[in-house]
């Protein structure tokens, strides 16, 4: 492969040629309608954002886009022409790159491997050159600001620089139409900045990019024009500049959005928790929660901002049971729940939305009415003498659906057919329908949409000012900033700063999450 | 990939044992030349059988699909490589039909775990009990070979050199290939287009297929490579070490050839001394029996294979990491 920039645009392309288009798409899985009637047209060096809440038909439009799945009805043109996209080796071939939502890199190889993988530089017919292909993705590394070592395994890279794997080996294909999907939802602030900045480099360049995405800041801030689907449909193509996250979020969800949370003062009593001199290992054995202590009163949120890995997930499991604490107390209501098994603390009134619902909040295969009752299925009226009554687990179920706005079918549904917001709601269900009187919410509106991130918000205002003490941890400063009453910063395991919510400016706070000048 | 002093330092275990056992070797050899000589070139045939069913089991699940047909892989590929060479009377014809038979089985094997997306265990026993109906049913007593079994080639020079011209350069044209097959496989694995891709697939396919990568093409690729290999490993048996066919003659073979594979953590090196191990206990312990020593309580000698794979299961592998898609079905939507 040469070195050629064969991303620029040459000064006589007409600009009315989209580089992508895509002409009433339509796809069905089964009886479920995915897509239908779709449009799209994105024209080089154009930013174009691709927003809907999930389940609205994004990911199948550019996964057809992209030659995965193969669209029912409709057309896809590249640069005017149709093409016919069997596999992501047409895509390829038609000069699309794709960096997905979940990557697609091979663990135990190395950075250079994988970029070159499929189309790799050779000594002689089939032998391998790394050396050369370490040198490629150094070059195209260089050229496009995404420094990443080639020799370096990508199981042992940071997500942020394991997305920049798949950007670059998009790149390395010379594509001249970038597809990403949702690719800030698994980064850290900081992340996300630099990934803006390299999309906006590249769109310079003449890239035409499709962002998925369901985070309206995040359009405000890159899109040149916006186009909006909902249930399988686009509603409409706009640009940010004609409309605002009120008017986008409206669009996406079919009925206007409260995006700040509506809340009262809080009127906070005696402490809850309270964490002293708390000592927690990571899974490798080092030190990840170092000596932190903090309290939580009854009737507010405390929000933890920081970056993801500076011990938010060793504290959650610690305080929750899942984790051994090396040293330090944890006390619920006075009593010493230090080191408790889960089930001592979930019964003690600590309910627990965990950062992994897939892996820690709900049993996949087993039924919603099962994962609703997960932390009292041992109780009467559900259990007696260790036989279970399922009429008395359907009738709560039945009743935890209905008030959580669960849409599903049937109860009898497994768990893991639901929708994310849909799993966040039924794991909330079941951990603020028993009575708790603390709550820990790790990430709890990760990837999901805004009318079910909107209800959880509401959820936890309400049980605040139901005299719930609530320790919210999360890695998006907008929701630290408008649902907590107190924030605390945490850095390297410490908490480094903790004001009243009104006290701190966002940009002291991104300081501080990342060991500033304020941190002391 | 790993640089060489890292791989001297993760493989140090093995390098020590084989250290070892070579130091125990030519101690032996100071003394008892004609024994040590004789388990030597025991152990390199016992080995001959394994590491070519454990390259059959590597390039299979090094794309990301079990065979633990291997072994009936072996037997159909020796039967039909017998009767092919008895009723031929040509050698070869006899070792191309058995490779043949076994990159067929690899086909079928590809057919129902890849395209039928059936369940890879069930694939490959479906192959083992064919295997064993088929060779029964159609087994004739008293076919011969009319050339008789392969014979030794001796490398000039080199086969007149102590010890090691008898073990290493005296040995029958399969055990050649094989001991050549050990690094060509291993090569190919590491350092071509192919390995990679072979690598990619069975670790994560849809990263595979993304990058325009046919998941489907390399485990057919690399399942009927692997028959071959395992076909190879059959025709050995009937047409190099025993010269007939014998009903269930691979007796197990093609499952301890899976625990070599995991021994060698799925490195064709590796697994090549992982068989050395397994061929030099059985070698010691028929030495031993042949010999008459300790048969007071013959069972402590019938011990001693079993007693090297628990001690260096235990001792000296560690965890061994398999292909993360093994077992897995692969489909796109």
């Amino acid at each position: 492969m040469d070195a050629t920039t064969p991303t620029s645009v040459p000064a006589t392309a007409p600009a009315t040629v989209p580089a992508l288009e895509a002409v009433g798409i339509g796809k069905r899985f089964g009886p479920v309608v995915a897509n239908q009637g779709v449009d799209l047209r994105v024209e080089r060096g154009e930013i174009h954002a691709l927003l809907g809440e999930n389940g609205a038909g994004k990911s199948t439009l550019v996964n057809i886009l992209f030659g995965l799945y193969h669209a029912d009805e409709g057309e896809v043109r590249v640069a005017g022409t149709p093409v016919q996209m069997d596999s992501p080796r047409d895509a390829i071939a038609h000069r699309i790159g794709m960096v997905h939502q979940h990557f697609q890199l091979v663990p135990v190889l190395t950075v250079a491997e994988n970029i070159v993988l499929g189309d790799e530089p050779t000594h002689r017919r089939g032998l391998l050159d790394l050396d050369r292909a370490a040198d490629e993705v150094v070059e195209l590394a260089t050229r496009y600001g995404l420094e990443v070592d080639p020799r370096a395994t990508v199981e042992d890279l940071p997500v942020g620089m394991q997305q920049r794997v798949e950007i670059l080996r998009a790149l390395y294909r010379q594509a001249d139409v970038l597809i990403l999907d949702e690719p800030t939802a698994v980064l850290t602030p900081q992340e996300t900045d630099q990934l803006l900045e390299v999309l906006r480099g590249l769109a310079a360049d003449g890239v035409a990019i499709v962002f998925i995405t369901h985070k309206l800041r995040e359009v405000m801030a890159l899109a040149d024009r916006v186009t909006v689907m909902r249930g399988g449909r686009v509603v409409g193509t706009t640009a940010p500049s004609e409309t605002d996250e009120a008017g986008l979020a409206e669009m996406m969800v079919g009925r206007s959005v409260v995006l700040r949370v509506a809340k009262t003062e809080a009127r906070p009593t005696d402490a809850v928790l309270e964490v002293r001199d708390l000592h927690v290992h990571d899974s490798r054995g080092r030190p990840a929660v170092d000596g932190l202590s903090l309290e939580v009163r009854a009737g507010e949120i405390l929000g933890i901002a920081g970056v993801e890995g500076n011990g938010q997930r060793e504290l959650v499991e610690a305080l929750t049971g899942l984790r051994h604490a090396h040293g330090g107390t944890v006390l619920l209501g006075g009593d010493d729940i230090t080191n408790a098994t889960p089930r001592t603390i979930s019964e003690r009134g600590v309910a627990h939305v965990p950062e992994d619902r897939e892996k820690h909040g709900l049993v996949g295969p087993h039924s919603i009415a099962d994962n609703l009752v997960l932390n009292r299925y041992f109780r009467s009226p559900y259990a007696r003498r260790g036989i279970r009554h399922a009429a008395a687990v359907d009738e709560e179920a039945r009743r935890l659906v209905a008030d959580f706005d669960v849409r599903t079918a049937s109860i009898a549904s497994p768990a893991r057919s639901l929708s994310g917001g849909n799993k966040q709601k039924v794991i909330a269900a079941r951990e603020l329908s028993q009575g708790a009187r603390l709550l820990v919410a790790a990430q709890p509106t990760r990837g999901i949409d805004v009318g079910s991130i909107e209800f959880v918000h509401q959820q936890m205002v309400a049980q605040r000012d139901e005299g719930v003490a609530v320790l919210l941890v999360s890695a998006e400063l907008d929701e630290i900033l408008s649902l907590s009453d107190r924030i605390g910063v945490i850095f390297k395991g410490r908490l480094v700063a903790v004001a009243d919510a009104g006290t701190l400016e966002r940009t002291a706070i991104g300081r501080m999450m990342t060991g500033g000048a304020d941190a002391d | 990939m790993s640089e060489p002093t890292n791989l001297l330092y993760r493989y140090r275990w093995w390098f020590f044992t084989a250290l070892a056992l070579v130091l125990f070797t030519l101690w032996t050899a100071e003394f008892q030349e004609a024994q040590t000589t004789a388990v030597l070139a025991a152990t390199l045939r016992q080995s001959t059988p394994l590491v070519l069913g454990a390259l059959c089991g590597i390039l299979g699940e090094r794309s990301g699909v079990i065979n633990i047909g291997i072994e009936g892989q072996m037997l159909l590929s020796a039967f039909a490589g017998f009767l092919a060479a008895s009723s031929s009377g040509d050698l070869l014809v006899g070792v191309a039909t058995g490779v043949a038979v076994g990159m067929l089985m690899g086909a079928f094997l590809a057919f129902l775990s890849v395209s039928m997306q059936g369940d890879q265990i069930i694939a490959g026993t479906v192959l083992n009990i064919s295997a064993m109906g088929i060779t029964s049913f159609f087994f004739q007593q008293g076919r011969t070979l009319p050339s008789g079994k392969t014979s030794p080639i001796e490398l000039g020079p080199l086969s007149d050199l102590p010890v090691l011209g008898r073990v290493f350069f005296s040995n029958r044209p399969l055990t050649y290939l094989t001991l050549l097959l050990v690094p060509v496989l291993w090569y190919g694995l590491f350092r071509t287009t192919w390995g990679l891709r072979t690598r990619a697939v069975g670790e994560h396919p849809s990263a595979a297929e993304t990058v325009g990568v046919s998941v489907a093409g390399m485990r057919y690729l690399n399942l009927i490579l692997g028959g071959g290999l395992a076909g190879l490993a059959g025709a050995y048996l009937s047409l190099e070490s025993v010269g007939s066919f014998e009903r269930l003659m691979t007796n197990g073979r093609g499952f301890v050839a899976l625990a070599v594979m995991i021994f060698g953590r799925w490195n064709p090196v590796g697994a090549w001394g992982a068989a050395l191990l397994f061929g030099y206990a059985n070698a010691v312990q028929t030495q031993f029996q042949f010999r008459g020593w300790l048969t007071d309580d013959p069972q402590f000698v019938g011990m001693i294979p079993f007693v090297v794979t628990i001690v260096v299961v235990a001792g000296f592998v560690g965890r061994a990491r398999p292909p993360a898609a093994i077992g897995q079905p692969y489909s796109r939507e």
